[in-house]
């Protein structure tokens, strides 16, 4: 019985899974394309950055890498409240 | 590891390493708008550096490495990237100002392929070096702290 049922779930999540790999759009051709094209073809213009990765990260999505810093200095201070006990000078 | 660290041979090779390794860092911070990389790359790169240093040089000598300065760099560094973005409120948060104005990073960039130049970018090399000094400083934080407290016995 339990093993029936484990056949029958793990048929299902197969085929399910493999309908979701055939079914993704090809590599390379999205199927909006609006705002990669703006960001390609405004981006060097509008922040002076060649690398268009930098100029999305640090301007047009800048609140994003300023909360990314945000989590990196809320690690630093778990990091400080569990291993901290015998630091001196902070 | 007794304290003491490695070899006198990883000694002098990591002494060798450290101007190579942090240069290299740097670099990937510094041409964050003009190649692959930027504040985060680069500040793990400059990290891993006192990650080579403290398992060079044993437990005697990398307790004595100081985390304040560390701290106080770390805070000010996110401080610095919150101003940033706060200097250009007149139009919106992380607007970018400099950008084309000619100022600091400020030059014209033309576009297409083109050899890319220092000069341009606007605040985003300014980000860039906020971003690689706050990493730098909390993942040698990390390490400082835990590499201080554990492997003692008593409070492992």
């Amino acid at each position: 019985m339990r093993k029936g049922i484990k056949a029958v779930t793990l048929a299902v999540l197969f085929s399910l899974f493999l309908l979701t790999a055939v079914s993704v759009h090809p590599f390379g051709r999205p199927p909006e394309t609006g705002m990669d094209d703006y960001f390609i073809l405004n981006g060097q213009e509008q922040t002076g950055c060649n690398n268009i990765v930098t100029s999305v990260v640090f301007d047009y999505r800048g609140i994003d890498t300023l909360i990314e810093a945000a989590v990196l200095f809320a690690a630093v201070m778990g990091v400080f409240m569990v291993f901290g006990r015998d630091v001196n000078g902070w | 590891m007794d304290g003491k660290g490695s070899s006198r041979i990883v000694r002098n090779v990591t002494c060798m390493l450290s101007v190579p390794v942090m240069v290299f860092g740097l670099y990937v911070v510094l041409h964050g708008h003009l190649t692959p990389g930027g504040g985060f790359a680069g500040g793990a790169v400059m990290a891993t550096f006192i990650a080579l240093f403290m398992v060079s040089f044993g437990k005697d000598i990398s307790r004595r490495l100081d985390s304040g300065p560390f701290s106080v760099s770390e805070s000010l560094a996110l401080l610095a990237f919150v101003g940033i973005a706060l200097l250009g409120i007149q139009v919106t948060f992380f607007s970018n100002f400099l950008a084309n104005s000619g100022l600091l990073f400020g030059l014209t960039v033309p576009f297409g392929t083109n050899p890319g130049f220092l000069g341009t970018g606007g605040v985003t090399p300014l980000m860039n070096l906020a971003v690689g000094l706050e990493v730098f400083s909390g993942l040698s934080l990390i390490l400082i702290v835990m590499f201080r407290s554990g492997g003692d016995g008593d409070n492992a």
